[in-house]
């Protein structure tokens, strides 16, 4: 990798995870040059960048590569460091944040694919499943404006390019979030009005559509 | 030295998850209440204090609760700012957590695939697991440990494979084969337990490769309820 001076961030335009990096980078005013990715044919930067994963999002950063979404997130967090703290200054609410981004990491995505990758019986096992992780992050939020408080922080942008899948897991399963969560659904549209996630989040039903080309993909239904 | 009624820390003897905490306290000279957990009968404490894993270890401090080891190895850094494990370089800051979450996720996974697992499945892990242990082992090269001269947090993060894997490797009937293969790594697993914090502070061995022995014997993935 050439030593360039400044940002790039190799991604794939509906991944949460890359979303999550691009969100971090809008909060902190970074410019930065985005580079889209086609996952059926890897580019030679990218398998360079990233090669024990050879997966997006990476960030490079001055020719040095940033692999692992959240990892990213705490690194654009301490390099861009005078705007738009990302984290709480407080060890212990640092501690909360990094357990809770770490709960919708293990959680949402793997719990999310089962609902649109799966039918009858497992299906409704993934749906009560998630039905319960978006009401433990709805217990988490309680009446806070942000999962950060009154900023929006760290959790918020782990979990925030989520939303944009509600609608996905919701037509494929067959329930409502707002109706299971409304304090989560309300949360999803407070963060629609801050330019940075507004910006880069897809319309859920251009998410869907590519959810649907995933499922006649690997031969569902 | 911390009074030791502030810091407590729920545990379990044959938990790597445990003694990477544990690890991290006794460099940093933290004194600490320790309390054995029995995890096939969970104290109210446990539950009360991490509801929704149920895992050890729980870092208590001050009555605060923090979960997951690698979040408590974070929170013991910034709380007790002397011997720091982590970087101060936000570059070699995502490199130690990048290593963290490698071994924790993916090294983990192919290691509990061989030790439960059969025929091809088991051959699968291993090889996986070698693929793993070939990108630590260049990760290594030049470096005494993975944080350079001394040990720190990306050392405690893979420190488990130092001893479990072996164990591992004991109980089930398997081998990594990596004193051959991987050099770097294997001089490491050797130094890493010669230090005096760490070898001070592992289980027996003999207790724990019969521990994984019957724990695999019950032929459950989900018994030893760790983080």
């Amino acid at each position: 990798m050439a030593s360039e001076k400044g940002v790039m961030l190799l991604d794939f335009w509906v991944s949460p995870f890359g979303q999550r990096a691009r969100i971090a980078l809008a909060e902190k005013g970074v410019q930065y040059e985005y580079k889209e990715e086609n996952l059926t044919e890897k580019s030679e930067l990218l398998l360079k960048a990233n090669p024990v994963h050879k997966k997006i999002p990476v960030l490079i950063h001055d020719g040095k590569p940033v692999c692992e979404s959240l990892i990213i997130v705490e690194y654009i967090n301490e390099v861009w460091s005078d705007k738009a703290p990302l984290m709480p200054s407080d060890p212990y609410q640092k501690a909360q944040a990094r357990f809770w981004a770490d709960f919708v990491d293990k959680k949402v995505y793997d719990c999310g694919s089962r609902l649109w990758k799966l039918k009858g019986e497992e299906q409704q096992a993934a749906k009560k499943e998630m039905i319960e992780i978006l009401q433990l992050l709805e217990a988490q939020l309680g009446d806070k404006k942000y999962f950060g408080g009154d900023s929006f922080g760290f959790v918020d942008v782990a979990f925030v390019p989520f939303t944009s899948w509600f609608y996905s897991y919701e037509t494929c399963a067959n329930f409502s979030v707002e109706g299971v969560a409304p304090k989560i659904a309300q949360w999803a549209k407070r963060c629609m009005e801050r330019e940075s996630v507004a910006k880069t989040l897809y319309d859920p039903k251009k998410v869907y559509e590519f959810v649907c080309f995933l499922k006649k993909k690997f031969g569902v239904e | 030295m911390v009074a030791s009624a502030a810091v407590r820390l729920f545990g379990m003897w044959a938990s790597p998850a445990v003694r990477r905490v544990e690890w991290a306290l006794k460099l940093k000279g933290i004194e600490y209440e320790y309390i054995e957990e029995d995890l096939s009968n969970k104290s109210s404490s446990l539950l009360e204090f991490n509801p929704i894993n149920k895992q050890v270890p729980v870092l208590v401090h001050n009555g605060n609760p923090i979960v997951e080891s690698l979040v408590i190895l974070e929170y013991i850094d910034e709380t007790w700012k002397d011997n720091p494990i982590l970087p101060v370089d936000p570059l070699e800051r995502s490199k130690a957590r990048f290593w963290a979450t490698f071994v924790d996720v993916k090294c983990r996974e192919e290691s509990r695939k061989a030790f439960f697992m059969e025929g091809e499945e088991k051959e699968k892990a291993i090889e996986n697991l070698q693929v793993q242990l070939k990108a630590l082992d260049e990760e290594l090269e030049g470096k005494k440990f993975f944080s350079g001269d001394h040990i720190g947090y990306t050392d405690l993060a893979v420190g488990w494979m130092a001893f479990w894997l072996g164990v591992g490797e004991e109980a089930a009937g398997f081998k990594a084969n990596y004193d051959l293969k991987f050099p770097n790594f294997s001089r490491w697993m050797k130094d890493f337990l010669a230090e005096p914090v760490i070898k001070d502070n592992l289980p027996p061995r003999e207790k724990t490769v019969e521990f994984f022995r019957s724990f695999k014997q019950l032929g459950s993935c989900t018994k030893v309820n760790q983080k």
